[in-house]
């Protein structure tokens, strides 16, 4: 164990870390295409992209998660290998998650240093010098913490600072912040900041990973942009601004990638007056009308997909009214949702969407069971034929109806999530992440399918953190923030920077 | 990825062929195992195993676990064997029937809608049971009275064709369990909150419900089981159903269904309880002690689910 207190010193300009071709194959996707970049001492380089651009999967590299399938990493002019987290945490590069992975029920001064603990010649854990160490860490920090306090108790911006105690108790020189504001308050935010312009003095390089522009160019010294697993280049922050980000990041013609419904509207379906929910968004007043497509934009935890889990019924609703079809109900069970042609392809395939396990044909038909059994027993015939009619229609590549979704890639699977709520023609059709995690051209299907489905008069509500998604395939956007509904764009409103600029409105 | 057709087969048969080794060396040592006689019995003996074990099936199926069925059967013979004295056959069978059916409805109201722990509550239910029955019975063994008189003991002493009755009844059960899980609205909804509950949810299916009915199906079958045990006993005593829990867990494990949910069906358990029953039944024609049968358990357990993991995996460690 190193002391807390001695750190390296390198010169400004040589870089203490170095990426040289890194590529990525996960089944199905290209998650990084020799990606190049690097890192010097006591900067602080910001890491941009859409989601699914590669930026955590290229973190997960650094930080001994991921092993690349190509490539160099080159740490203080050495060739290295990661070949665990311990190791990556051993040599001094540090990654904060997202969410914390921190152990609740273990104090603070275990959480530091989780993994590492100091012990004696028999294997006994050795508190006081745990303790003390921690203490040391977090004083260092300017935090008084009691080490011996139970994570579990801490504030979201306290176990951060524990997380980033670690950097100090193992004197990491490369820290990776992954989205760390997403849950904290503007106060929170600033001491963040303030402690990694000290980690920046102490020589410390910090990549810093967000979706919000205001905070890149505040913290950042330079940027650098990926894009389909693509690096698009870095630049310095000062030399930058947003527009010229946003290209690198999009990058592409819109018009010509994604299909838009025409926009012929019928009567309103689905109403929500003031709708709310404890400690996920409140206030939300919406409308669609039927042959509609509303984007609704916002960032991660914006509160999107409980929104949408409330109206299909997953969640409980603890305030406001919804109106269907024009006249005001209670908020349904899943069930009665789905009967009254009110449906939800949720955020995440894998974990919501389907039963892997399972046959394709099985996951179709498995929200109408009764519409296909007769006498209580299942009608497999009349299962199959659905089965290959959305089989053609979606374009679904699988071996047969009994083929186990979990064999298939993420754009079939998708498909199958799809064709589970259109085989019973639904009357407004909420998409969580519709295409998240899935190729390109897959993609394109899938939105010009939401336009197909929208023309026949279906009420289509698409949810997505893609911007030139949300862009591409709506007549109409909400975008969405702290719980909020905050701004409307339509028709020539519609544009990138309307949307970056409502999201990251400080609010 | 494309496993093996080798590794494949292996995997989903490879018990069976492990088993029909096994049957051919207990052939030639002791070639009385394969007579009809032998058979006959060892299905007899099996048969309330069996039957209790479809049952349990559908709480497995859904990815939870039911330890009480042991002392649930344990109290079911009782109740059969002092209500049979009380109301007649007829009256204790329905009696039975409706007490298992309630038993499993608690453990399911818990499970299912308190979300509580199936381990936990099912474990805690089995140390109820067991309490019940000391109170109920006082301790005491219980008998029929004037079986000479009753058409009770035709259920697990009588035969129909040549074969015993309790092998029709766990024959009957079997079709109709198979029906129920593999062909029905309800089997299916077992099968998806098995394999991915919060998927099934988001699907419109109450998961609750699900679970709830898969707990009664359990205590139904218990009481079934019971039912066979006191027809053939025709008494009961506070120890009767001890340790059926784990010879039926054992015998749906080896039959293939797998703990983690969403996979099984009622023939894998009943071909995994015959498995076990021969096997038990061969040792000790070998002339093996009683105790190499639990031993040999323990090793049939390990291989089925190692087999079913190394397949899976493709490699044999973890």
């Amino acid at each position: 164990m190193r002391d807390a207190g001695t750190h390296y010193t390198q010169p400004l300009d040589k870089p203490v870390l170095k990426l040289d071709g890194i590529t990525k194959v996960f089944p199905g996707v290209k998650a990084l295409d020799a990606v190049s970049f690097d890192l010097r001492a006591g900067e602080v380089h910001a890491l941009m992209g859409e989601n699914g651009a590669g930026k955590s999967t290229l973190m997960k590299v650094l930080a001994g998660i991921h092993q690349p399938d190509a490539g160099r990493i080159v740490h203080n002019g050495v060739e290295v290998r990661m070949p665990t987290p311990l190791a990556a945490r051993a040599s001094g590069i540090l990654l904060i998650h997202q969410e914390l992975s921190l152990s609740p029920e273990l104090s603070i001064a275990e959480n530091i240093y989780l993994g590492a603990w100091p012990t004696n010649a028999l294997g006994i854990l050795r508190k006081r010098k745990l303790n003390r160490d921690a203490a040391a860490a977090l004083h260092s920090l300017g935090c008084d913490y009691n080490p011996r306090a139970r994570v579990g108790t801490l504030s979201i911006a306290r176990k951060q600072m524990v997380e980033i105690a670690r950097t100090q108790a193992f004197n990491a020189n490369v820290v990776i912040f992954d989205e760390p504001t997403a849950s904290l308050t503007d106060t929170e935010r600033d001491q963040l900041f303030a402690t990694i312009r000290d980690l920046q003095k102490r020589n410390v390089a910090v990549i810093y990973i967000s979706h919000k522009m205001d905070e890149i160019f505040q913290i950042s010294d330079r940027i650098t942009v990926l894009r389909d697993g693509k690096l698009q280049g870095t630049v310095d922050t000062a030399d930058s601004d947003i527009d010229q980000l946003t290209r690198m990041m999009i990058g592409r013609d819109l018009d010509s990638y994604f299909t838009r419904a025409t926009g012929q509207t019928g009567p309103e379906v689905l109403r929500l007056e003031g709708l709310g929910c404890e400690g996920c968004f409140k206030d939300v007043d919406l409308s669609v009308a039927a042959g509609e497509v509303l984007g609704l934009y916002g960032l991660i935890g914006a509160g999107r997909s409980e929104l949408a889990e409330a109206v299909f019924g997953i969640r409980k609703v603890s305030a406001g009214r919804i109106f269907w079809m024009g006249r005001e109900i209670t908020p349904p069970s899943p069930r009665k949702a789905i009967d009254m042609g009110l449906c939800l392809a949720p955020e995440s395939r894998k974990e919501q969407g389907l039963v892997l396990g399972m046959s394709g044909r099985d996951n179709i038909t498995l929200p109408h069971l009764r519409d296909f059994s007769r006498l209580l027993m299942m009608r497999r015939t009349h299962e199959t034929e659905v089965f290959e009619r959305y089989r053609g229609i979606l374009k679904i590549k699988t071996s047969g109806p009994d083929q186990r979704v979990a064999d298939l890639s993420g754009g079939n699977q998708q498909k199958f999530v799809l064709a589970k709520w259109l085989c019973k023609t639904p009357r407004l059709l909420i998409l969580d992440e519709p295409t998240r995690g899935i190729d390109v051209g897959s993609k394109s299907a899938i939105h010009a399918l939401i336009a197909e489905l929208a023309e026949q008069g279906l009420a289509v509500i698409v949810i997505s953190s893609e911007m030139p998604e949300v862009l591409g395939v709506s007549n109409r956007i909400l975008t969405m923030s702290d719980g909020r509904i905050n701004a409307e764009f339509s028709g020539a409103g519609m544009t990138e920077q309307a949307l970056i600029d409502a999201v990251s409105a400080p609010t | 990825m494309q496993r093996s057709a080798l590794a494949e087969f292996l995997r989903r048969n490879g018990l069976l062929v492990g088993f029909a080794l096994f049957v051919v060396i207990v052939a030639f040592d002791a070639p009385a195992m394969l007579g009809m006689n032998n058979v006959l019995s060892v299905l007899r003996q099996i048969s309330i195993v069996g039957v209790i074990a479809i049952g349990v099936t559908f709480v497995v199926v859904t990815e939870r676990l039911d330890l009480s069925v042991g002392s649930g059967l344990t109290l079911l013979t009782v109740l059969v064997v002092e209500q049979h004295n009380a109301l007649g056959p007829g009256g204790a069978i329905f009696m039975t029937l409706l007490a298992g059916a309630a038993i499993g409805a608690w453990n399911g109201l818990l499970i299912g809608y308190f979300r509580l722990n199936a381990l936990i509550v099912t474990l805690a239910m089995l140390s109820l049971l067991q309490g019940l029955t000391l109170w109920y019975s006082g301790g005491a063994n219980v008998n029929i009275q004037g079986a000479s008189e009753s058409w009770f003991p035709v259920i697990g002493r009588g035969a129909l064709f040549g074969i015993p009755v309790p092998i029709w009844v766990l024959l009957a059960t079997a079709v109709a369990a198979s029906i129920l899980l593999g062909r029905s609205r309800f089997g299916r909804s077992v099968f998806a909150v098995g394999g991915n509950e919060t998927a099934s949810n988001f699907s419109g299916i109450d998961s609750r419900a699900v679970v709830f009915f898969a707990y009664v199906i359990s205590g139904v079958a218990t009481a079934l089981g019971a039912i066979i045990m006191g027809s053939r006993v025709l008494g009961a005593q506070s120890t009767i159903g001890q340790g059926y829990e784990l010879t039926i867990l054992a015998g749906i494990i080896i039959g293939g269904t797998s703990l983690l949910g969403g996979t099984g069906s009622i023939w894998r358990t009943v071909l995994g309880v015959a498995m076990l029953g021969f096997l038990n039944n061969g040792l000790l024609l070998m002339g093996y002690a009683y105790y190499v049968q639990w031993l040999v358990t323990w090793v049939v357990i390990i291989a089925a689910v190692w087999i079913d993991l190394a397949a899976k995996r493709g490699r044999i460690l973890a």
